[in-house]
């Protein structure tokens, strides 16, 4: 330690609690950005039945694919708003600043995220699917495979929205970035829905699933804080 | 915090083609305040910024109690405050709420003392409002608690009494003589005087 401290250091755990905490008030107080891409999710699924056939044995083979291309978009939509009014008003700078390791207030900005558009997406996924012929029985199915693959595309999301924050117009950069690497993401998640909604046994890619987010949750945290940094300059 | 000291030497700092910091060199000792001064664009700002390693230097270092603070960037971290042109206070959030987040991510701190900063500060009455209602003179009376609230030696101010009346301007005064003679130490940007007795006062021009 360089200086002698007053009082000792919040621990980087507590710290990264009281993040969460401050964003998951700030979201209800404010909620247009938690409705939003819930609302983009719903109304995407809801117009594939009018578009496509009603008839249920077509729209039980594309659920999945349409529960997860439309749960993807919505959630990239929301990536967007992660860091940029933390950018905006100062509060990363006093992040870079606050003496606290700035992956740990990130790995809480995103994990309060995800609490606030994976956990909501993972809710309305089963509902949605019930509207396009899928049985109730493949519901928690659903729900965690989308729990899983918003979990993992909220770390990666949060390495896009980081390196974007200088960027005018992030949005559509941040697509671009992060679409390529939320491919696998989108496989593993449909094939697993797929094989939910059949009844069959879904854990192989749930697990590769989860691996994505044992990989995501230990670098992009790193990688996020980074390109934070860089864009205090 | 008593004896601590922050030095600099020859700080070197380019913005795209423009050489803003140009060798810097200062030396700051607990009780005193030094003032950076000079034109607009001169690079106060940028100067507080890369003494507290927002802005990447090209050139030189910054030594905290005689450390090179690259070291350990985030114990220096945790004995400085730095506050820019706008308080960082979340506009749906009230005064006390605010303080609260950001004292805690520090220490552990109490409504109570929080409270009381704010009265020493003048933001008693209109704590308990959303930051979004108060005027730019009342969120900076805010921050003002949260400075006193994070109880460090090294305050680093950048205009700190924009939009503040006179009585607010007072106020910035004792708060910082109060720190001094606690054996804290400050720099500020400034563009008037902040009516800190000369004997500790240092200043630097930048223009110069």
């Amino acid at each position: 330690m360089i200086a002698t401290l007053p009082t000792e250091m919040t621990p980087p755990l507590r710290a990264a609690r009281l993040v969460i905490a401050r964003d998951l008030m700030l979201a209800f107080r404010r909620p247009d950005q938690l409705v939003q891409p819930l609302a983009f999710f719903v109304m995407v699924t809801a117009l594939f039945p009018l578009s496509i056939s009603p008839e249920r044995a077509t729209l039980r083979a594309v659920a999945p694919g349409v529960l997860w291309v439309a749960a993807l978009l919505a959630a990239l939509l929301a990536l967007d708003f992660l860091f940029r009014d933390d950018a905006q008003d100062g509060t990363l700078e006093q992040f870079a600043l606050s003496g606290q390791s700035l992956t740990w207030l990130l790995l809480g900005k995103t994990g309060a995220h995800w609490l606030l558009t994976g956990v909501p997406l993972s809710v309305m996924a089963p509902l949605m699917g019930y509207t396009l012929g899928v049985p109730v029985s493949a519901s928690v199915g659903i729900m965690l495979t989308v729990a899983l693959g918003s979990l993992a595309l909220s770390f990666i999301g949060s390495i896009g929205a980081a390196l974007t924050l200088g960027a005018r117009r992030g949005g559509v950069l941040l697509s671009i970035l992060i679409l390529p690497l939320a491919v696998p993401i989108l496989i593993f998640g449909s094939r697993a829905t797929e094989l939910a909604i059949r009844g069959e046994a879904y854990l192989a890619p749930m697990e590769l699933l989860g691996a994505i987010v044992v990989l995501s949750f230990t670098l992009a945290p790193l990688a996020a804080a980074a390109a934070v940094r860089i864009s205090l300059e | 915090m008593i004896g601590s000291v922050l030095r600099a030497e020859n700080l070197h700092l380019w913005r795209t083609e423009r050489h803003v910091l140009k060798g810097v060199d200062l030396r700051v000792c607990g009780g005193e305040l030094l003032q950076l001064t000079g034109v607009n664009g001169a690079g106060k700002t940028t100067l507080l910024r890369a003494l507290c390693g927002l802005n990447h230097l090209e050139e030189g270092r910054v030594f905290w109690n005689e450390h090179d603070v690259c070291e350990d960037l985030e114990g220096f971290h945790a004995s400085l405050v730095y506050l820019g042109h706008e308080p960082p206070l979340k506009p749906d959030l009230s005064g006390i709420e605010n303080l609260g987040f950001w004292t805690g991510m520090r220490r552990r701190i109490s409504r109570a003392a929080i409270n009381d900063a704010l009265i020493r500060t003048g933001g008693g009455e209109f704590a308990t409002r959303p930051v979004r209602t108060l005027s730019a003179g009342q969120k900076r009376r805010v921050a003002l608690a949260g400075l006193l609230l994070a109880a460090v030696p090294l305050w680093l101010l950048d205009e700190p009494t924009t939009n503040l009346d006179s009585s607010g301007q007072e106020l910035v005064a004792m708060l910082l003589e109060a720190h001094l003679d606690a054996g804290g130490l400050a720099i500020a940007a400034v563009h008037h005087g902040l009516g800190i007795a000369a004997s500790r006062l240092r200043e630097l021009n930048l223009s110069a």
